[in-house]
């Protein structure tokens, strides 16, 4: 065992210090700034092209007075909602023939126009692509009640006194910090995992894992490699963490206070989070380094890998059920399966206060870690240096069946 | 020290092996070899391409499981535990291309159990004592090939091994560093190391070995002495004779060939004195007369027939 460690140990530093301090982790870990940059060019651009977009408009045959009541009640509704997602109306003098003129307001490009309302305020009709029961015929009954009774038009004054927490709103945030959390465990595993898996594919092309594998055991260098990756993330996830929190201090008025705290407390949760990344980045891990041995080329790992990713995915989706009732069964069910339970107790760290189901789902998943590692590491042996006519998994199978 | 000369005085062998067989799926690459390497020999592996020496020598060092059979590496069963007191160079080099000369090689030695630090100071000392000290903080992937080749020989040695496996060390190393090679080879079996290396060129085998194995087709098809192997064979006549034709020409095998001017015959079982005494009484008038004794080569043809030699691709080169 303490030669195995030592092995480990030796092949880990020198993938540490090989990724560390190379050029190319400068890059890694100006990864995530490549999303916010681009979150901020594309969202200012979409906010330009959707202002400058001619939205929609509910045409208003009516007269002036009438659409300046018209108007006011919706821009009062627009006040409580927001004003994109309240219909817009543009007043038309109308003419003799109202069919004809409720033909060309629905023909018009500029602005583009949805539905054409007459007779507002005694018999209101709205003709057009619109549903009856739709949000359009229902925003324009609120606007036109709401036009029909002025006095009613500012409603009684509410005392209100601002507060800093709520229930409500913590919910609200724990459910948002919940949700973050799985979103960087997920996606940092997956990137992780593929560096890890890339990593190896180089080592089989360059031939260095033989000169390994004759002076270590291949434990050695399955676990060496594993720990490697994963020490490389945590100098990462320490990085960002830092970064984030200057920029929040730096560019927020009231700095770290002001983030909704997760139930269990900023210092635990934080511990927590490096814990579950570990175990989940080990699960995964494990299961990418084993595709990794049996294959020897880029395309091949795509290959392979494709199911592996998708299933991530997919226990991703089932995970964020767990968010807001990580008591239910399906939470529960979540939280007990392996592969998903590192991103629903990390939900359930923001939500719910307790640490013990942390304790408990910790053991649990060592428990995992230790299995699928063997596992991993075995299937590691088996396919990395197979030399020669191999037989692969599937066409062992195959084999089998058809002497079966 | 003292270990490798013990080693040497008992002459315990350095591998065993029985009975190996590997199989990768319905081929079979490694057919039944058994073989035992006496510790402190410079032992050859000799076989065309394809034959089985790599497989062979990743069987030995444990890189792989044999689907039978069994090994034993400097008296332990698990190949992987006398690891430390192994040195390997694989045929395919491997060598990561970022990393600089000096640390690939310590890198080499940690991994045998050598401290970084000291293995950094065995590499400049190594790197020194072969030229190659301006090039120690570079890249890999800056060196030349046959640089590249060197600075992984020396991760092989850097942590002063009892054993030292070279999967075909001379293929890619132009004549200078061949020979530089050879010399290093002689250097490390001087100080008691077993060293075990696989060629399809017969004159380094020749001119370096003490004992070899030919593989051919995963099968072990001869191990002993280098002169055992070439004692397979009846040293060979060359004769020049003034007189074409006369009695003398009855002492001349049915299966001599005619080469030029000179008959070229295995001589016979009675040996030489029979042979000179009827050339002279038959009136030869020997002109030159020579008993050569069968080079390894013709041993190799021998012993793994004529397709096994052609496969080396290198027929003339091993004489």
């Amino acid at each position: 065992m303490k030669h195995l460690i030592g092995s480990a140990f030796v092949i880990a530093r020198r993938d540490f210090t090989a990724t560390v301090f190379s050029k190319a982790f400068l890059f890694f870990l100006l990864g995530p700034l490549f999303p916010v940059m681009l979150g901020a060019i594309f969202g200012g651009i979409g906010a330009q092209v959707a202002s400058e977009a001619e939205r929609p408009v509910v045409a208003v045959i009516a007269s002036p007075a009438d659409f300046a009541q018209l108007s006011a009640s919706r821009d009062r509704l627009a006040g409580a909602l927001e004003d994109a997602s309240i219909v817009g109306l543009v007043r038309f003098d109308g003419e003799r023939d109202i069919a004809a003129q409720q033909r060309r307001l629905l023909a018009s490009k500029s602005p583009p126009v949805l539905a054409v309302l007459t007779n507002a305020f005694s018999h209101p009709s709205l003709v057009g692509a619109v549903n009856p029961d739709g949000t359009t015929a229902r925003q324009l009954q609120l606007v036109i009640a709401a036009a029909r009774a002025p006095q009613h038009e500012v409603g009684p004054d509410i005392a209100v006194t601002s507060h800093g927490r709520s229930s409500g709103r913590l919910v609200q945030q724990r459910a948002l910090t919940a949700r973050a959390g799985q979103f960087l465990l997920f996606f940092l595993t997956i990137l992780l995992a593929g560096m890890l898996l890339s990593q190896l594919i180089e080592e089989k092309s360059n031939k260095v894992i033989e000169v390994l594998a004759a002076a270590v055991p291949i434990d050695a260098i399955f676990l060496g490699k594993l720990f490697a990756m994963l020490a490389t993330s945590i100098v990462g996830i320490a990085v960002w963490s830092s970064a984030g929190a200057g920029a929040i201090a730096f560019f927020s008025e009231g700095g770290l206070a002001t983030l909704p705290p997760p139930a269990v407390g900023w210092p635990a949760f934080f511990t927590l989070g490096v814990v579950y990344f570990a175990m989940n980045y080990l699960l995964l891990g494990s299961v990418f380094l084993s595709i990794g041995a049996q294959a020897s080329t880029v395309r091949e790992v795509q290959t392979l890998s494709m199911p592996v990713t998708m299933g991530q995915v997919v226990i991703f989706a089932v995970a964020t059920l767990a968010i807001g009732a990580p008591d239910s069964p399906a939470g529960l069910a979540a939280a007990i399966f392996p592969l998903s339970s590192p991103l629903v107790m990390i939900a359930r760290a923001a939500e719910q206060p307790g640490l013990w189901p942390h304790l408990l789902a910790i053991g649990w998943q060592l428990v995992w870690v230790a299995v699928i590692l063997r596992l991993g590491s075995r299937l590691f042996r088996r396919s990395v240096l197979q030399s020669g006519p191999t037989r692969r998994w599937w066409r062992r199978s195959r084999k089998v069946a058809a002497k079966g | 020290m003292l270990r490798q000369a013990q080693d040497r005085e008992t002459r315990e062998p350095a591998v065993e092996a029985v009975g190996l067989v590997k199989d990768f799926g319905d081929t079979r690459a490694v057919d039944g070899i058994s073989l035992d390497v006496p510790a402190g020999t410079i032992y050859g592996m000799l076989g065309p391409n394809g034959a089985g020496k790599t497989t062979t020598l990743r069987l030995l060092l444990g890189i792989i499981d044999p689907s039978s059979g069994t090994r034993r590496l400097l008296g332990r069963d698990r190949p992987l535990d006398a690891a430390r007191q192994v040195g390997y160079l694989p045929e395919e080099r491997g060598l990561y291309p970022a990393m600089a000369a000096r640390e690939a090689i310590a890198f080499m030695g940690a991994l045998r159990g050598l401290p970084l630090r000291e293995g950094r100071r065995r590499a400049d000392q190594l790197l020194a004592n072969h030229g190659l000290s301006e090039w120690g903080r570079k890249p890999i992937r800056t060196l030349s090939k046959g640089m590249a080749q060197t600075v992984q020989l020396l991760g092989t040695i850097i942590h002063r091994p009892r054993l030292l496996v070279l999967d075909e060390p001379f293929s890619g190393l132009d004549a200078i560093n061949q020979a530089k090679l050879e010399e290093m080879i002689r250097a490390q079996a001087k100080d008691g190391v077993t060293i075990i290396f696989s060629t399809h060129v017969i004159s380094h085998a020749e001119r370096l070995c003490e004992r070899i194995a030919i593989i051919a087709g995963g099968k072990l098809a001869f191990e002993g002495g280098v002169d055992e192997a070439r004692d397979r064979l009846r040293p060979i006549v060359r004769l020049r004779t003034r007189s074409d034709d006369g009695p003398w020409r009855a002492a001349i095998p049915d299966n001599a060939r005619r080469v030029g001017k000179e008959w070229v015959f295995e001589l016979p079982p009675g040996g030489p004195e029979p042979l000179l005494k009827a050339l002279i009484d038959g009136e030869a008038g020997i002109e030159t007369l020579a008993i050569e004794r069968p080079g390894l080569h013709d041993a190799f043809v021998a012993i793994a027939g004529d397709a096994a030699a052609a496969a080396m691709g290198e027929l003339g080169q091993g004489r």
